[in-house]
């Protein structure tokens, strides 16, 4: 330990955010490290590795204007940490932490570390009672649940942004006297989405704190940006006994950031390129969410991934999917339709749906009939597909009611529209569409 | 001890340049010394992998050699525990540190202090060696028995009555201790007399499982699928209702939540076959896909050891790990770091072989004190993208005897467990199915054969339906869908939250009986000329549980 700062003068090699520096004396991973440039600009930096007195480091802004012979590094013999105060509701931030709403820094009342710690696993309680985002497609049939991480998997195009700004206007708990608030984390935004989602925060006005990285911003910040994100929320969630909703967009920009710093310090690429320990990189994000043992608040997750070419198994998706605990799918034909949202609820699932439903918290009849709606649904789907085949002439008469039943369920049940619907209308809706088609609910 | 200093840094490799090193010896990093173990021995220095975060660690940090490699501490105690993948109690972390694992600090796997009541099975004067029974602790509702470690030699008293860890046991002749508890390397299976070929079944209470793909105790079984298709919820299950004395658990770089869910669930559920608590048949072994990556590569050893050891008691032993994948993805992260020659998706080579040698730990065996005990081990593996072609699936499917395909489709479908009934295999299936035959009904072996039938049947029929769709097709070939599609749903699909989600082998037997004997009955009145939905409607009568 050396508590002190030491300044050096010794870049060797400048590649990217990445920086070497020579005779380096007892650098530590992570120490957070100041570089000025020669035009007295300066820029915050981490020590990444170490290898006897040559230290790498990256740089977490621009590395534009550095130079070999004039720029300083100085080791700060510290570690990254995040200025918290109950007075961040509201506020809107850079991927830097700067405010970006005109408005001076709060005043600290505490810092904590950016990384965060591993939650112990028998510290967690497990994740209960349910988040109304007002979506039917989501309260009725994947109910979010408070301390579940549950992605949205969208596609170029679809309008996943839409999506998240309902659920950013709408989101609230059951329970009244919870306090509640929403975190936004928003990596590599084009001027035109900041613009659509400014909107959006200006007419919440408080009752969540957003986090903006630009398209143009550093790469640097979009790794960032999330973190900072989440070290506030398991701040208001543990410290201050809220309930926090975290929603991330786009994910997908987060890996690529990942795999061009990945790249850009030389490691092995992994599938298409990403980094192969891009899964404990994600699990890192996404098992921040959760509820503690003996504390009230919690806090939960819901990422946005655009999967790149609408695939799937793309390494994105697909990883995320493995950590997370289920997935609400949007899907192009719904969209080509018109259905707004359009969620396809036959691939989406929420895992710990069971945990925030039923009597006391939902209501009695909520599984129920959510496993009516689903199977009839599945089979009307199933139908359209012999209907492509066989015509509508040559379909029983038992099936027609049901493939005019999918169709219903699409245009009434997901396609809701701009209106928010609580978890009592949505399954009301469910029920009353069963009715019509005098489909039997058992 | 020796000590030395911190060279370099990189991830969780740590270059030093203490002398004297061995392979794989356990060491001490930093002042917060954090439990490494080495893997690359130069003239110049040696290269040690850091089980824990080396944020915050520097060059010029002292480096001690403990001189012994990672090891977990075996003796009463263990059951009912969670631990992480060094063997640290996560519960008395809990309350030392709170909901947080901010520093990480060593921690013994047992509770030196608790009191136990020792009934010593050797007199004075008996000889002893290694693994032989030296007496028995109550530990819960099992017999602990303690075991002779690696001394041998002569008894000069042994202790009996009220005994903690911390006293020894009793003493050989010379002086040295008996003690109550002893450590063994992770890395080096446990040894026995004898190992014997898997012909007993382990049941699961799964009826795709006991019935056309059977497990045989001291076998391995992997059960790779996409994400969603419900591995952790069937391990869960199985974990729940397996027929063994005891389960060892790893969840390997999955989950937070869901080891939540399990710890309680655990707590609340009671084993079917006895009637205790689940959580006190239960060993935990817990590495989170947050927690440091390399404790995630040492956990399935310690996890595999603490199995061993109760397996040497003589106990039927279930080893579950959720997921293998994870493990390789730290095995490759590791050897990433190492900056050695990858092999195939960027895994080392020596993939296939640390996971064959590690499989290979599974088995029937006499022990060293001449009891049997098996241990069994079902492994899930998350191929990416749902991709069975990948490197970790293909080398697990090399060693092990069954395999369970979930189908992301099934899932979709909502049929759970979504285990593919045509591409799983199992290859105890004819050695058990004549342990079924003798011990469960006769006919078990042929009505299997007749269930496979129509769920072949009901595929190819399915095809010409497509084509002509379901009018068109023949009454008895209608009657196999009908049928096919009662055993998918009633009898292959099991929901994991319902009553039906043990089903015992008698259960099991009757379900598929009646299904059969249905279609049976339906079919000979086709043959007398009723029409198909007569002869349908006319038995609903055969359904059980449905």
């Amino acid at each position: 330990m050396r508590l002190s700062e030491h300044t050096y003068r010794t870049i060797s090699t400048i590649a990217g955010p990445l920086l070497f520096v020579e005779k380096v004396q007892a650098a530590r991973i992570g120490e957070v490290v100041r570089v000025v440039m020669p035009d007295g600009r300066s820029t915050d930096a981490e020590v990444l590795e170490i290898d006897g007195e040559t230290v790498l480091v990256e740089v977490y802004g621009t590395t534009q204007g550095v130079d070999i012979e004039k720029t300083t590094v100085t080791f700060t013999d510290a570690i990254k940490k995040v200025p918290l105060s109950p007075d961040i509701v509201g506020r809107i931030f850079n991927g830097s932490f700067v405010p970006k709403d005109g408005a001076p820094l709060f005043i600290p009342e505490k810092w904590m570390p950016l990384t965060g710690s591993p939650m112990n696993p028998a510290a967690r309680a497990r994740p209960a009672d349910f988040i109304e985002t007002g979506i039917t497609a989501i309260d009725g049939l994947n109910t979010l649940v408070r301390g579940q991480k549950l992605p949205i998997f969208s596609c170029a195009g679809l309008p996943s942004k839409e999506v998240v700004a309902f659920i950013l206007r709408n989101a609230r708990l059951a329970q009244a006297d919870r306090s509640f608030v929403v975190v936004f984390a928003a990596l590599g935004l084009t001027f035109h989405e900041y613009s659509f989602y400014q909107r959006v925060l200006d007419e919440m006005r408080t009752g969540f704190v957003a986090f903006v990285n630009m398209a143009d911003e550093p790469v640097m910040e979009r790794l960032l940006a999330p973190r900072f994100a989440l070290t506030v929320a398991e701040y208001l969630a543990f410290e201050k006994n809220m309930d926090v909703l975290v929603i991330i967009t786009d994910m997908t920009n987060y890996c690529d950031a990942l795999r061009e710093i990945s790249t850009a310090r030389e490691e092995l690429p992994g599938r298409r390129g990403y980094p192969g320990y891009m899964y404990s990189d994600l699990a890192s994000l996404y098992e921040r969410a959760g509820r503690i043992r003996d504390r009230v608040g919690s806090v939960t997750m819901l990422p946005v991934v655009t999967m790149p070419e609408d695939d799937i198994t793309h390494p994105i998706p697909d990883l995320t999917g493995y950590i997370t605990e289920g997935q609400i799918v949007l899907s192009r034909e719904l969209h080509q339709k018109g259905v707004s949202p359009p969620i396809d609820v036959l691939p989406s699932l929420s895992r710990l749906m069971q945990k925030g439903i039923g009597e006391g918290r939902t209501r009695a009849d909520h599984r129920n009939t959510a496993n009516h709606l689903y199977k009839y649904y599945a089979k009307g789907r199933d139908l359209r597909r012999l209907e492509a085949i066989v015509g509508r002439d040559g379909m029983t008469k038992a099936d027609l009611p049901m493939l005019d039943f999918a169709d219903a369920f699409e245009q009434e049940i997901i396609g809701q529209g701009p209106a928010r619907r609580t978890v009592q209308e949505s399954l009301d809706a469910g029920l009353v569409l069963m009715k019509k088609f005098s489909l039997e609910v058992s | 001890m020796q000590t030395g200093k911190i060279l370099g840094i990189s991830g969780p490799t740590v270059s030093v340049d203490l002398k004297g090193l061995k392979l794989y010896e356990r060491v001490f990093v930093g002042h917060g010394l954090l439990t490494g173990e080495v893997v690359r021995l130069e003239r110049s220095h040696a290269v040690i992998q850091v089980y824990e975060e080396t944020r915050g660690l520097g060059v010029g940090e002292p480096v001690k050699g403990l001189g012994m490699p990672l090891t977990v501490r075996l003796g009463p105690g263990l059951m009912g525990s969670m631990y992480d993948g060094l063997q640290r109690p996560l519960e008395r972390m809990r309350k030392e540190m709170g909901p947080f694992i901010r520093v990480w600090k060593e921690m013994y796997g047992l509770d030196y202090i608790k009191r136990w009541n020792f009934k010593p099975a050797v007199r004075m004067g008996d000889e002893l060696q290694y693994g032989m029974i030296v007496g028995e602790i109550q530990e819960g509702a099992f017999k602990h028995y303690i075991m002779c470690g690696a001394e041998k030699g002569m008894v000069a008293w042994i202790a009996s009555g009220d005994i903690s860890l911390d006293e020894p046991f009793g003493e050989f002749t010379g002086g040295l201790e008996i003690p109550g508890c002893h450590e063994w390397p992770v890395r080096m299976p446990r040894p026995y007399r004898k190992k014997f070929a898997p012909v007993t079944p382990l049941v699961t209470g799964q009826r795709i499982i006991d019935f056309l793909f059977p497990l045989a105790r001291g076998g391995a079984a992997i059960i790779p699928g996409g994400f969603g298709t419900g591995k952790t919820i069937f391990e869960q299950s199985v974990a729940k209702f397996a027929d063994v004395d005891i389960v060892v658990y790893v969840g390997c770089g999955e989950r937070g939540n869901e080891m939540a869910d399990l710890i309680a669930e655990f707590d609340e559920l009671e084993d079917p076959w006895t009637k205790r608590r689940l959580r006190d048949r239960t060993i935990l072994v817990v590495n989170t896909s947050n927690m440091p990556v390399a404790a995630r590569e040492a956990s399935i050893y310690t996890a595999v050891t603490m199995a061993e050891y109760y397996r040497d008691m003589g106990y039927n032993v279930l080893f579950l790990a959720d997921s293998l994948s994870r493990w390789a993805e730290a095995l490759r992260e590791i050897s990433t770091s190492l900056e050695e020659m990858p092999g195939e998706e960027g895994y080392p080579t020596y993939l296939a072989s640390r996971l064959s040698s590690f499989i290979e730990r599974a088995g029937v065996v006499e022990t060293m004190s001449g009891r049997i005990g098996s241990l069994s081990m079902i492994l899930s593996v998350s191929p990416p993208g749902g991709d069975f072609t990948e490197p970790v699936t293909q080398a697990c499917l090399r060693t092990t005897g069954a395999f369970f395909m979930l189908d992301t489709s099934l899932a979709h479908r909502r049929h759970f467990p979504a285990i593919n009934w045509f591409q799983s295999y199992s290859l105890y299936a004819k050695d058990l199915s004549e342990h079924y035959c003798r011990e469960v009904a006769p006919e078990w072996e042929d009505l299997r054969r007749r269930c496979n039938q129509l769920l072949q049947q009901e595929e190819s029929i399915r095809e010409v339906a497509e084509i002509v769709g379901v009018e068109g097709l023949q009454d008895a070939d209608r009657l196999v869908m009908r049928v096919a599609e009662r055993i998918r749903n009633e009898f292959l699909g099991q929901n994991a939250y319902s009553d039906d989600a043990f089903s015992p082998p008698d259960k099991t037997l009757a379900l598929i009986k009646s299904i059969i004997a249905y279609h049976d009955r339906a079919a000979e009145k086709l043959k007398q000329g009723i029409a198909l939905d007569e002869a349908m409607k006319s038995d609903e009568v055969g359904r059980v549980g449905g």
